[in-house]
């Protein structure tokens, strides 16, 4: 069982980096969007400097969108979904495989060069890492969270639109409590630990609930 | 019992005789909720007569979240005992209780005006209402996006449930937050400590929506078991005619 789940995630992981996968393109979407809010709201260092966590965390749950809906849709068309479903693997851990390999693709890289985008919006060092280890524990859950929309989607044609429709409010309290975090790092009322011990307790339950709620939607899709 | 009532065609045989008499409920129940809440409910000593939005923006609320676990339960039936009726619920269920929640908005916005000086504020409260219209969009988008009737209330159920565990934890995230709005005054442990010549009308409007949304959800079952049934005998047709045209 382990090594089908291994052999799923180096699959797919191997799928996200070669041509047509949706591996570096995150990565590009976050920084475009980082790109875009000081136009709209003007060069002011300070005020960008204060709003910096937020910039960041929503551009991290909008590029989590990013190659959701293909997710397990192109497994679905090319039916390569069926040989999944029939492998040893039970479908939950199939789930967590997948959602694995996207991750490793979109949030972990995101997470891990925020402090370099953290320059564009003059974070200090502790709002950088504040911001990058929110990161860290919260893209898991923003992930969960989509992949229970993709899986519900996965036979619909154009179910892009659809799927952040069904996602975006359920990735909500992850925002809430990421960008809380990443606040009181850099002072406050609240201290970090509290809304941090939160948003791990979010990641975790989203994963349990999303694996769950992900191989039932892709099991009533057949 | 249970299993007889809930056969699709006995239903239709039932509540076609028992909804005229719950439409006359709601409509004198709603009378009188009306004429007390306009006319012998107090105006507020700090809100003056503004406090009658209470009256029509409170009960939207609980009916907002009562279809909710509507919906939640018939999801349950759905995806458990694969019942059709539970189907025929469940998406009869969505677009009152979107229509509901959006009542709740709209009056929330209007009473916001005179009592905060302004139609919309980022307060816990009318956020996760937001919130809770959002997620009925979603799951009505969703009832559209896929046509075979069967696959769709599966799919929905799903969502239904994820949305179900969510709500509370979006509810206490968005408290977190930010808190501005009252706490809750009418149920809580201690008892309610709302004046009683406003909750009395309170409690009757209370009544008269649940009444209205009963009955309009009972409408609207009966419309989806039509619609089905019309699917179904187009389906039965097509497949006549083309055996037919191959013959």
């Amino acid at each position: 069982m382990t090594r089908a789940f291994l052999a799923l995630l180096a699959r797919d992981l191997r799928l996200a980096s070669r041509i047509g996968g949706s591996g570096v393109m995150g990565l590009v979407f976050f920084l475009m969007i980082l790109t875009l809010v000081p136009f709209a709201l003007g060069p002011d260092l300070n005020l960008l400097s204060r709003i910096g966590p937020a910039i960041l965390w929503i551009a991290a749950v909008l590029s989590t969108l990013i190659g959701l809906d293909r997710l397990f849709q192109a497994d679905e068309e090319d039916g390569s979904l069926d040989l999944i479903t029939a492998s040893p693997l039970p479908l939950p851990a199939m789930v967590l495989a997948k959602v694995t390999a996207h991750w490793l693709t979109t949030g972990a890289p995101l997470a891990l060069l925020s402090p370099v985008f953290g320059l564009l919006v003059a974070l200090d060092g502790v709002g950088m890492l504040a911001v990058a280890a929110t990161l860290l524990v919260g893209t898991p859950a923003l992930t969960f969270i989509g992949a229970v929309g993709a899986a519900l989607t996965a036979s619909i044609r154009r179910g892009g639109l659809i799927l952040s429709i069904l996602v975006l409010p359920l990735m909500i309290p992850t925002l809430i409590f990421g960008v809380s975090a990443a606040n009181a790092a850099r002072g406050g009322t609240v201290p970090f630990t509290t809304p941090f011990l939160i948003l791990m307790a979010i990641t975790l339950i989203s994963g349990l609930i999303a694996t769950i709620a992900a191989a039932a939607a892709l099991k009533q899709g057949e | 019992m249970w299993t007889k009532l809930a056969n699709p065609g006995f239903f239709m045989r039932w509540s076609g005789r028992l909804l005229p008499w719950f439409a006359g409920a709601t409509v004198l129940v709603f009378a009188t909720g009306l004429y007390m809440s306009f006319f012998m409910a107090p105006p507020d000593y700090q809100q003056g007569e503004t406090i009658r939005i209470m009256y029509i923006h409170v009960p939207s609320a609980w009916m907002a979240l009562f279809l909710y676990t509507m919906m939640s339960i018939s999801a349950i039936g759905t995806l458990v005992w694969r019942h059709p009726l539970a189907d025929v619920s469940q998406k009869a269920a969505a677009p009152l209780g979107a229509a509901f929640t959006l009542v709740c908005l709209i009056t929330g916005a209007l009473w916001g005006k005179p009592m905060w000086g302004t139609y919309w504020v980022w307060d816990a409260r009318l956020t996760s209402v937001l919130v809770l219209f959002l997620v009925y969009a979603g799951i009505m988008a969703l009832w559209r996006a896929i046509d075979d009737p069967g696959r769709a209330a599966r799919a929905v159920s799903i969502l239904t449930l994820v949305g179900a565990l969510n709500l509370p934890i979006i509810r206490f995230s968005v408290d977190w937050w930010n808190t501005l709005h009252q706490p809750a005054s009418v149920f809580r442990m201690d008892g309610p400590t709302i004046y009683p010549a406003m909750l009395y009308p309170l409690l009757v409007m209370g009544l008269a929506f649940a009444l209205l949304a009963i009955t309009m959800h009972a409408y609207a079952m009966r419309t989806e078991l039509m619609r089905r049934r019309i699917r179904t005998l187009n389906i039965l047709e097509a497949e006549r005619l083309d055996s037919r045209a191959a013959a």
